[in-house]
């Protein structure tokens, strides 16, 4: 392995673990449901993917051909990342989470509800 | 350096893992917990990944790419079921 | 059923590339693979496509490259403003829902719009209303309403809409 793939794979994964930390420190300090919602929809997949890219250059140059194994995992995680943030989404309005005061237009979120729910007014 | 590397990366992702572990218990709505478990997942694909680096064996790939399945799925499944009281209608 | 459906060789072409694709980054083409790909590709559509519905197709494959390219680098562009959202203060934070309006009407290209409006600016989407027309979207920070909307308007629903043809 060359010293310029080393560095490469090496700062991919430095890089990647900290998105990962970014995400996961959202999810812990931020205000209220919804906007945990985006911590780790968006930097855990960029996060995931940073490693995974290096783990794919790591087993090409060990393994010596071309493996793309890990494009698979990155893909799935990019396409199912927005549909599983669309549920939980959906899942919180349904169960009606507290929104923090600053909350902009949040007569929008009450809407959206009592589409779900058109008898509970 | 790579080891290094990896060393520091697996370290950063453990906090994160504490974090979401800490989201997970204190909670307050059954969603957050959701969101803790979704992002664990994520999470503990990204660990399993550096473990293979690590060992220097690709054969670490399959279980990642089976907690990523099962991950979603179950995500859905979880929120299917607070949506309608049932997951299989 | 009501009609006997013609037979087709390739019923669903995108598809069966894409699952012959996928066997060989699963095998590391090797050349025995390379066949039984092939032969999964071409019997596996014909199982299948009398099971779904009708889809609508990308008529212009360079510009869906083209689409995912700039998502690709959208995506890390956001994924910079989030962590800066995040790292901050929380009091500095100024979320807030807002109800984009929607062009599109089939379902594909509605799922590929929600899902990059979900990966990228700082904004998730959370309901669809149930007649298709507006999209509630959760933003992480926001400072002018209407800019916002004209941008995911802009840069994602109009590309998708020449893309699909709709």
């Amino acid at each position: 392995m060359t010293v310029f793939l080393e560095v490469v794979v090496s700062v991919l994964l430095v890089f990647g673990a900290i998105v990962m930390l970014i995400g996961s420190i959202g999810l812990a300090k931020l205000p209220d449901y919804f906007t945990r919602l985006h911590a780790p929809t968006k930097a855990s997949t960029l996060g995931v993917a940073c490693i995974l890219v290096a783990s794919m250059i790591f087993f090409s140059v060990q393994l010596g051909h071309v493996n793309l194994k890990e494009v698979l995992i990155t893909m799935f995680l990019l396409i199912t990342a927005p549909v599983a943030a669309h549920m939980l989404g959906k899942a919180g309005l349904h169960y009606k989470v507290k929104m923090t005061d600053s909350t902009q237009n949040q007569h929008l979120a009450k809407k959206a509800y009592l589409q779900q729910n058109p008898d509970d007014k | 350096m790579l080891s290094v590397a990896i060393l520091i990366a697996c370290a950063l992702i453990c906090c994160a893992l504490a974090l979401n572990a800490w989201r997970l218990i204190i909670g307050p709505t059954t969603p957050d917990r959701i969101i803790a478990v979704d992002t664990m997942y994520i999470n503990s694909i990204a660990l399993i990944i550096l473990l293979g680096i690590h060992q220097g064996s690709a054969i670490y790939y399959e279980s990642a790419l089976l907690i990523a399945l099962l991950g979603f799925v179950s995500t859905s499944a979880f929120c299917k079921y607070l949506l309608r009281g049932d997951i299989i209608e | 059923m009501d009609k006997l459906r013609k037979f087709v060789w390739f019923p669903t072409p995108y598809h069966s590339v894409l699952l012959w694709l996928v066997w060989q980054i699963l095998h590391d083409f090797s050349r025995g693979h390379m066949v039984l790909g092939a032969v999964f590709a071409i019997i596996i559509p014909w199982i299948v496509a009398p099971l779904s519905e009708e889809a609508a197709v990308a008529k212009k494959p360079i510009k869906a490259l083209m689409y995912t390219f700039r998502l690709l680098i959208d995506i890390a562009v956001s994924n910079y403003d989030v962590a800066k959202r995040v790292l901050q203060s929380n009091r500095s934070l100024k979320p807030a829902f807002i109800v984009v309006p929607l062009d599109i009407k089939d379902p594909v290209p509605l799922t590929i719009f929600t899902s990059s409006v979900s990966l990228t600016p700082g904004t998730v989407s959370v309901e669809l209303s149930d007649d298709r027309k507006w999209l509630y979207v959760h933003v992480l920070h926001l400072e002018d309403e209407q800019a916002l909307i004209k941008l995911i308007k802009d840069r994602y629903e109009a590309p998708l809409k020449e893309i699909f043809g709709c």
